[in-house]
């Protein structure tokens, strides 16, 4: 008796934000001409890293899957569904291989930060914010992961000066409505009540995009994003 | 004649321009502007003990002494700024290398007091020891104009900086230790003279060419960016060097850890006369390998969970 209320409970909790919240917006994200050649990554000066890359890895500036789709793209609302509150659970930043992991993260105001060290060598963690503070610290191996939090939104590129390859972004939105794009270029905004919301989908070299989509009810938007590559 | 046209064309003009100033001043003086014309920055204050600084005061210091590299502005764009190496601070981005508070915090009052007076070793900042303390305040103050964040944001508390503890041969190996660990020599190099393996490719936060600090370099009068005396080696890679490479050590060093990395640190500076050096000298002048475990006393360089205990014998042991 005491199972099958719960069962059902659990079944309502579940169901119900579908059938709320129905809209969605996704698409993909591509690009038109020939991006830059990424670069190999030499980390012969830190021999811990360098024997976990064979063949070693190239920057991540501008990364493509097949059919010209983009990665690393952040799509998000940026206008129509900002959220008060941030997630409960962090989010986790990862250097293994002197590489960050995932190259970027995104993350509400406030919302936790987990960086964690899985190296055998020691890493700084130096977020070059310009609007929110700029702290830098240092992360030996074995190290506890550093919690830090940032209160304004903006898109934060993330160095280790000692190893300077080492390059990510932190983009802090003041939404949880986002997406990042994986190699197939996909993203995936669900849970949108009806309204009119501006999608901006934003790419580390080739700057911002936005759309204006509305949402009528339970329905999915189809909206495709297309950049131009940088020749240089 | 024509001299006498002449003097009377610019008196039509002078009064002119006398004219159009009253009436702005009177139009400043009118009632419904407000109780006070609006000012081109909000003013500022700052606490030095019993001194009060006020920005409003600062101004033509500010223009005379510190506008030629720091900007106008202060957005470190002085007509002097092309020159310099490393650039003029940014005021606006109210990031700052000396602080006694933690990393990305505002540094306090009394942390820009002292930068103003002391200057910045291996920069162009000279040492300001001639403004009064006056002066120096209220250029504290109007240097907080730049930015909002002092509206917004209260600088963070002073670190806590635990008694020194003897310095001992014991105190040095155990430095030397940490700064193998903690990887200080990939910038500050084997021996602190700044050669590191990650030297060469630092830059600061605006992406110019930074060097790390040679410790090897310059005798008795050697100073470090951020003051001379041990507690102040402490305080920079406790608080860390903000807006340049050097990262904070605060959550990875345990107090009396990071004053056995201070003892260390003084005998990179091999031609400076100190007691570590003394020290070193007396010990046959070789650091002998440290071991992890001793005996006595009970460091606990890898146990972060309870560093309460030896580091209250240690401060005690200090004191005496």
């Amino acid at each position: 008796m005491r199972t099958s209320k719960f069962g059902v409970a659990v079944l309502i909790a579940t169901l119900c934000p579908a059938l709320m919240f129905g809209g969605t917006i996704s698409g993909k994200v591509t690009y038109t001409g020939t991006p830059v050649k990424q670069k190999p990554i030499d980390m012969s000066k830190e021999p811990s890293c360098a024997k976990q890359h064979n063949p070693p890895i190239t920057t991540e500036t501008v990364v493509t899957g097949s059919n010209n789709t983009l990665e690393n793209v952040v799509v998000y609302i940026s206008a129509g569904a900002d959220d008060a509150n941030a997630p409960a659970q962090a989010v986790t930043f990862t250097q293994k291989g002197c590489q960050y992991t995932p190259h970027v993260i995104a993350l509400h105001t406030g919302q936790e930060l987990q960086v964690v060290n899985a190296d055998q060598t020691s890493h700084n963690i130096h977020p070059l914010a310009k609007v929110n503070r700029e702290w830098n610290k240092s992360q030996p191996p074995g190290s506890p992961n550093i919690q830090e939090k940032f209160d304004q939104p903006e898109f934060i590129s993330v160095k280790c000066n000692i190893h300077p390859w080492m390059h990510g972004w932190f983009a802090v939105l003041k939404t949880n409505h986002v997406s990042i794009s994986k190699d197939d270029g996909a993203f995936s905004l669900p849970n949108l009540p009806a309204g009119k919301y501006t999608v901006t989908a934003w790419h580390e070299d080739y700057g911002t995009q936005t759309q204006e989509v509305t949402i009528t009810g339970n329905e999915t938007k189809a909206i495709d994003f297309s950049f131009k590559a940088k020749a240089y | 004649m024509n001299s006498l046209k002449r003097v009377h064309f610019f008196s039509v003009i002078l009064n002119f321009v006398l004219a159009a100033g009253i009436s702005v001043a009177r139009a400043q003086d009118a009632p419904d502007v407000g109780p006070h014309p609006p000012e081109p920055l909000k003013a500022m204050e700052s606490h030095i003990g019993n001194v009060t600084g006020h920005s409003r005061d600062a101004k033509l210091d500010y223009r005379r002494y510190c506008a030629g590299c720091h900007g106008d502005l202060g957005d470190g764009n002085g007509e002097n700024a092309v020159w310099l190496d490393p650039k003029p601070r940014d005021f606006t981005m109210a990031t700052f290398k000396c602080r006694s508070t933690v990393t990305g915090m505002l540094p306090t009052d009394q942390d820009l007091f002292n930068t103003i007076a002391r200057g910045l070793t291996n920069s162009n900042m000279p040492i300001w020891n001639t403004f009064t303390k006056q002066q120096r305040a209220d250029l504290v103050a109007y240097i907080k104009t730049f930015s909002p964040r002092w509206e917004k944001e209260k600088p963070g508390d002073p670190i806590k900086i635990p008694t020194e503890p003897p310095v001992t041969i014991e105190s040095i190996a155990h430095g030397k230790a940490l700064y193998t660990k903690l990887e200080c020599w990939k910038c500050h190099g084997p021996q602190g003279k700044g050669d590191g393996p990650s030297a060469a490719t630092l830059t600061d936060s605006k992406d110019q060419p930074i060097r790390p600090y040679n410790f090897t370099a310059g005798g008795d009068d050697s100073r470090f960016k951020c003051g001379s005396t041990n507690a102040d080696i402490y305080k920079i890679f406790i608080t860390g060097v903000d807006g340049t490479p050097m990262p904070s050590f605060a959550d990875v060093i345990q107090p009396n850890d990071a004053w056995d990395l201070v003892h260390f640190l003084r005998t990179l500076q091999v031609k400076r006369h100190s007691k570590e050096n003394e020290v070193l000298k007396a010990a046959g002048g070789k650091i002998p390998p440290y071991n992890e475990t001793p005996s006595t006393p009970p460091a606990s360089p890898n146990n972060s969970a309870a560093p309460a205990s030896p580091s209250e014998n240690r401060t005690a042991g200090g004191g005496n």
